[in-house]
């Protein structure tokens, strides 16, 4: 179980972390989605206490990271492929974590056995690919066998292979009791893993939310219409008391009934449809609107004409929904 | 989804408080992974042996008068000097390196407790260079002595053993905690070796150009305190009459390498990783 109370980071005027407060719970695996910049990292090293943040606390089994005693036991963490010195080789780089918390030299032929890297334990790291980096990395992780994991982008830079592995791997840790807390900024990533879901965007928490909620919430359906008759058609809709809205390239979205009772109801007033389509909105796509006002570091690209496809009403009001949950 | 109700994972792994001894061999395991380790000690030894009695021997040969009242022992100074840029060196990397890789996360998850990491890398590096010094040093000053009688030079005794083994041994493997110390307030393995280079010719050179009277005292307080010129001393008593002699250099480094290390702590401690 994780605690952030308040938890604040400044870096001279900005402020990369803003009262971030949520709990991690054991059991499930949480994802900490945000994009990039947005404080994820900054957060991951305040909870093992590499930064002092400036305002607020976290709390691990009810204790500050600095007071454990054997912190490797406690959790295990992967914050970067490269927090390794190159030049040492996979097992000297595990030998000398495990020494320092006192963990039998067996365990680290059994973790190097877990990860896949037992034929290159004896090789520098320095030669090793992202993929095989990250791996060592997770293997540093799992050395204490914690009852908390923190895992930073676990993703990057592993094959398809790599990619199912450290799924089932974050699931079986998790079904065993374990608190599992892994960060990513690619939604699809989590939805595949997490059940447990904490947002956040330019440091501020946009979401609180578990998994199947946020699927509820975001795989709303919604049909769109598009009519020469763009007027009579509103008429129509609010006449028969549905709340219509108009996108930027004239088409009409309507959300919550059915399009075959749309298209009875264009029928039943003789109203030329040009368009009748149910929609849904990926679960990326929600991400990337719930984001959308946070993202730190956005590609220029050409000025869009029009409003994306999506559910109707959507702008803003769902991060503040969220916030109020979380908090 | 509801909150599952499944109870805190126990791990088979016996709990046991993690100790200094802990770090101790954590870091010893870090030391003598690294190549860098090899070829800094390798050649320290190799430029404290072959230099030292390589002059020894020219000297000896050329049958030259030496005077100062020096010992056959001073030889061996040559070779230590030289050395000292590879005890800089390690010294600066143990720290540094770790910086420079993103090791040092790593190292902090693992061991919160900043106190304990500095003083296992300042413990395990001081007994490394502390013993291979004493080791070398014994050796040259084994030959040198046995190379070379006559020359004008005073006969050695106990103590003058003592200063030119232990004595050396200890003022360069000090120095060599003050580059870690450096190499810790630094973080950057380039910046931080300039630093202690300047800090061990700089003295020297600002000197030679303090020309003016009113600059006498501070010209010769800096020759005397400079690293090289104080490594001279234990070797050989200055015939100034000033300055530090004997033991003094040592006792002059232990007090700087403290403070450095004492500065170094309250910048591990204060400062994100």
């Amino acid at each position: 179980m994780i605690e952030l109370q308040g938890l604040t980071k400044r870096y001279g005027d900005k402020l990369a972390v803003d009262g971030l407060t949520c709990t991690v719970r054991p059991g499930i695996v949480t994802g900490f989605l945000g994009p990039n910049g947005a404080g994820k990292s900054t957060t991951m090293r305040m909870m093992l206490d590499l930064d002092s943040p400036t305002a607020g606390t976290v709390l691990i089994d009810g204790r500050h990271y600095r007071q454990l005693k054997d912190p490797l036991k406690v959790v295990g963490a992967l914050l970067d492929a490269k927090a390794m010195h190159g030049g040492r080789s996979a097992y000297n780089h595990l030998l000398c974590l495990a020494q320092s918390n006192g963990i039998p030299r067996a365990r680290v032929a059994e973790v190097l056995d877990t990860v896949g890297l037992t034929a290159v334990a004896k090789k520098r790291s320095k030669g090793f690919s992202l993929g095989m980096g990250q791996r060592l990395g997770i293997a540093g992780a799992l050395l204490g066998d914690p009852q908390i994991l923190m895992f930073d982008e676990p993703v990057n830079g592993l094959d398809p292979e790599g990619i199912h592995w450290i799924r089932n791997l974050m699931k079986n840790l998790a079904t065993q009791g374990r608190t599992v807390f892994v960060s990513s900024h690619l939604m699809s990533e989590m939805a595949l893993t997490a059940d447990h879901l904490v947002v956040i965007g330019q440091g501020h928490l946009l979401a609180d939310t578990s998994m199947a909620e946020f699927i509820a919430q975001n795989s709303r359906s919604y049909v769109r219409l598009r009519s020469p008759e763009h007027e009579r058609l509103l008429d129509v809709l609010s006449g028969a008391g549905f709340t219509a809205v108009t996108t930027g390239d004239g088409a009409v979205e309507v959300d919550g009934p059915e399009a075959a009772r749309l298209g009875e109801l264009a029928a039943r007033h003789q109203l030329v449809l040009h368009e009748l389509s149910p929609q849904r909105a990926s679960l990326e796509e929600a991400f990337m609107r719930l984001t959308a006002e946070s993202v730190e570091y956005h590609a220029h690209s050409a000025p869009v004409t029009g409003e994306p496809s999506g559910p109707p009403g959507a702008k803003g009001g769902w991060g503040a929904d969220w916030q109020k949950k979380g908090s | 989804m509801t909150a599952p109700s499944v109870s805190n994972y126990v791990s088979p792994i016996p709990v046991r408080r993690a100790t200094l001894a802990d770090a101790l061999a954590s870091e010893w395991t870090k030391i003598r992974s690294l190549r860098s380790t090899m070829w800094t000690m390798g050649i320290m030894v190799l430029l404290v042996f072959g230099v030292g009695s390589l002059i020894a021997m020219a000297a000896g040969a050329a049958g030259d008068d030496v005077g100062n009242n020096a010992s056959a022992l001073g030889f061996a100074v040559f070779g230590v000097l030289l050395s000292i840029i590879c005890v800089i060196t390690l010294g600066v990397l143990t720290m540094s390196s770790e910086y420079n890789t993103g090791m040092i996360r790593t190292t902090l998850t693992a061991c919160p407790n900043r106190g304990r990491v500095l003083a296992a890398k300042a413990i395990v590096f001081f007994l490394l260079v502390f013993v291979i010094m004493l080791v070398s040093t014994t050796l040259v000053a084994m030959v040198d002595t046995a190379m070379i009688r006559g020359n004008g030079l005073v006969e050695t005794t106990g103590p003058m053993w003592l200063k030119a083994t232990f004595g050396v041994s200890l003022y360069v493997a000090l120095l060599g905690l003050l580059a870690l110390a450096v190499g810790t307030l630094i973080r950057h393995s380039a910046g931080a070796i300039a630093a202690m280079l300047g800090l061990m010719l700089l003295p020297m050179i600002m000197a030679a150009f303090m020309v003016a009277d009113s600059l006498t005292d501070l010209r010769e307080f800096l020759l005397e305190y400079s690293i090289p010129t104080m490594l001279f001393t234990i070797y050989v008593t200055p015939s100034s009459g000033s300055g530090p002699e004997g033991w003094d250099a040592v006792f002059v480094m232990a007090g700087v390498a403290a403070v450095a290390l004492g500065g170094a702590y309250a910048a591990l401690r204060s400062r994100d990783a």
